[in-house]
């Protein structure tokens, strides 16, 4: 079998190699390029559906994984994020009229700066301590949205007027479908590019050991707070398509339980790998939909996939990918 | 006057949960530098098996220690069989195990006890017992403070004055040279395993009176238990008590004058103050780390 020798460091950084991985590539687009139009004619128009709500997933989860899996810093409270950008894109567009890219910016912003800010205290706290402060931040949203209802609509929920590209030929679904599809594309693209970057870089050295990263060079201030909002930015986008998706906003949607539904999501897939991230968010958006009979065990799986994945495969389901493609590229030694 | 001391004496029974909660959780870290996300619903848990047995009319004090013992063979089983073995285990693998376990736990609950509230049969009522200048002190309110002082005395004259109590220092302090030692850390792991989850079933027994027993009782306390626990410090038992005790009075009195809308999101407030301030807590040793 040929294997394709590396020469300089730059083949290695590659994100794409090979005719074999720019197929794949060009095979995955053109099919996220056409299902609008394919999978309705099959009769599975809800999975465009499940798709948006897929988009959204997949970029909470590569933004996660950023600050979890690259950073080290655990977040249990990415819902909050994700309310905040929902909210926050939905209030803009309703309540001020602004366009949708505006608003869906906005909401990025917003849940940047709110990402940083609780990244503040990520500074002084470590482990366990941070991990319960983003817990309390996301319950706190919620509760300050169920209670503040000129904010939230209170129990009517607040109604979120849908976006338009301005194209006659295609349905609002599919519109959005493509808003959120390609949003989350090329916030993947982005998250690959930070990783193998000196900023994902940093990331990495601060997880591995942070008082030897700030030795070699690395302002924790400045990575650890960045981490925060980008992660929290990334969420923020989320929400913004969350709300689209859902057109209807109420606190209901954003509670612990997702959150750790996120966190699920980047364990199963892979801490601190952008594919594990996608793969995970993907697996664990049609996964629910699939299973929606057995709604009750849903909690009881994720928890014992969790344990079982950290007890036998702490790099996720990617990690194992990874391993079974080295066993055969290695195949039959 | 008489509408603070009143908020205080409520606070001060919401608080001795809170320590209840705080101790197991700082016993734990102190040990082995874990957050167990599990603790909530241990004590959930041994609540569930509380009921059950209160159901099959067994007598209160016989179904109650049943449920510590369950929840504490549960727990140390959790770190035996679970916890131990995990490969590579790194403190956020472990952390991440724990909260695995906590949603294991709460699902299984949900299925086998079901989702709705039930009412928890408890000897102590709302009555009133002392009336001091018009502050008036609940049958259960007492009870509840009364059990969770004498629970924390146990659980002094245990770590300061036995021999187990000293093993448990020592691997909390240095689980290598204790182990050199001649010391069965892995036991003594485990045997602080069920203690810590024992203290939150008593803690859990105690609040589902006040509140009715669902499989997410113990969500909020041990949010509010950690809180107290920082608020002490994570590596100072004593410490954590004084958490637990004072984020109950604290937080009694916010929502009786400011606000009882956002009185959690007071305890969040306070571990975000805390650790800004004085990361190592109230009464915490600071801390040195090392690469």
């Amino acid at each position: 079998m040929a294997t394709n020798l590396l020469e300089r460091y730059e083949d290695d950084l590659f994100l794409v190699k090979g005719a074999a991985g720019w197929s794949a590539l060009a095979v995955l687009l053109f099919a996220l390029a056409t299902f609008p139009f394919t999978l309705p004619r099959l009769g599975l128009s809800y999975l465009l559906f499940i798709a948006i709500l897929m988009a959204a997933n997949v970029t909470v989860a590569v933004g996660l994984n950023l600050l979890v899996g690259y950073t080290g810093l655990i977040s249990l409270g990415h819902a909050g994020f994700v309310a905040i950008g929902a909210y926050a894109s939905g209030l803009l567009t309703a309540r001020l009229g602004l366009p949708w890219p505006v608003a869906w910016a906005g909401a990025a912003l917003i849940s940047a700066l709110f990402g940083f800010l609780v990244g503040l205290p990520a500074l002084r706290l470590t482990g366990p301590y941070l991990t319960v402060a983003t817990l309390g931040f996301g319950i706190a949203v919620y509760q300050v949205l169920t209670n503040w209802t000129e904010l939230s609509g209170g129990r009517m929920g607040l109604p979120v007027p849908q976006l338009s590209l301005g194209l006659a030929g295609l349905s609002g679904t599919q519109q959005l479908y493509y808003v959120a599809v390609g949003t989350a594309v090329a916030l993947t693209w982005i998250g690959y590019n930070l990783a193998r970057s000196h900023i994902g870089r940093a990331f990495v050295a601060i997880r591995d050991s942070d008082i030897a990263a700030e030795v070699t060079g690395v302002n924790l201030t400045w990575y650890k707070t960045l981490s925060f909002a980008l992660s929290a930015g990334y969420a923020g986008v989320a929400g913004a398509i969350v709300a689209q998706a859902l057109r209807h906003l109420e606190p209901q949607a954003f509670t612990f339980l997702e959150s750790i539904t996120y966190f699920a999501m980047i364990v199963i897939g892979g801490l601190g790998t952008i594919s594990g991230a996608v793969i995970g968010a993907a697996l664990l958006t049609l996964l629910p939909h699939y299973l929606s009979g057995f709604k009750q065990w849903l909690p009881i799986i994720y928890g014992a996939v969790i344990i079982l994945m950290m007890a036998i495969e702490p790099t996720g389901l990617y990690g194992r990918w990874v391993r079974v493609k080295r066993y055969f590229k290695a195949w039959p030694l | 006057m008489t509408r603070l001391l009143q908020y205080v004496v409520a606070g001060l029974t919401t608080g001795s949960l809170y320590a209840l909660v705080a101790l197991g959780i700082a016993l734990l870290y102190r040990s082995s530098r874990v957050l167990n996300f599990a603790h909530g619903d241990l004590a959930t848990f041994a609540t569930f098996v509380a009921f059950t047995l209160l159901l099959g009319a067994l007598p209160f004090g016989v179904a109650v220690g049943a449920s510590l013992a369950a929840a504490a063979l549960l727990g140390a089983a959790f770190f035996f069989f679970i916890l131990r073995p995990a490969k590579e285990s790194t403190l956020l693998g472990r952390i991440v195990i724990t909260l695995g376990f906590a949603l294991l736990l709460s699902g299984t609950m949900q299925l086998v006890w079901g989702s709705e509230t039930q009412r928890f049969p408890f000897p102590l009522s709302d009555a009133p017992v002392l009336q001091f200048r018009g502050v008036v002190v609940s049958q259960m309110g007492l009870g509840t403070i009364v059990a969770g002082v004498v629970l924390m005395a146990l659980m002094y004259v245990l770590v300061q004055r036995t021999r187990v109590g000293l093993a448990m220092r020592a691997v909390a302090q240095n689980a290598g040279a204790a182990q050199a030692l001649g010391i069965p850390a892995r036991r003594i792991y485990a045997l602080t395993w069920g203690l810590a989850s024992a203290l939150g079933g008593a803690a859990g027994v105690l609040l589902a009176p006040a509140v009715y027993l669902d499989p997410y009782m113990m969500l909020d306390p041990f949010l509010k238990g950690f809180a107290g626990a920082v608020l002490g410090g994570m590596d100072s038992l004593p410490g954590a008590v004084l958490g637990g005790f004072l984020l109950g009075v604290a937080e009694t009195v916010f929502a009786g004058f400011v606000s009882f809308k956002f009185k959690t999101t007071l305890a969040f407030g306070i571990i975000l103050l805390v650790l800004l301030v004085r990361p190592e807590g109230l009464l915490g040793r600071e801390y040195h780390r090392r690469v």
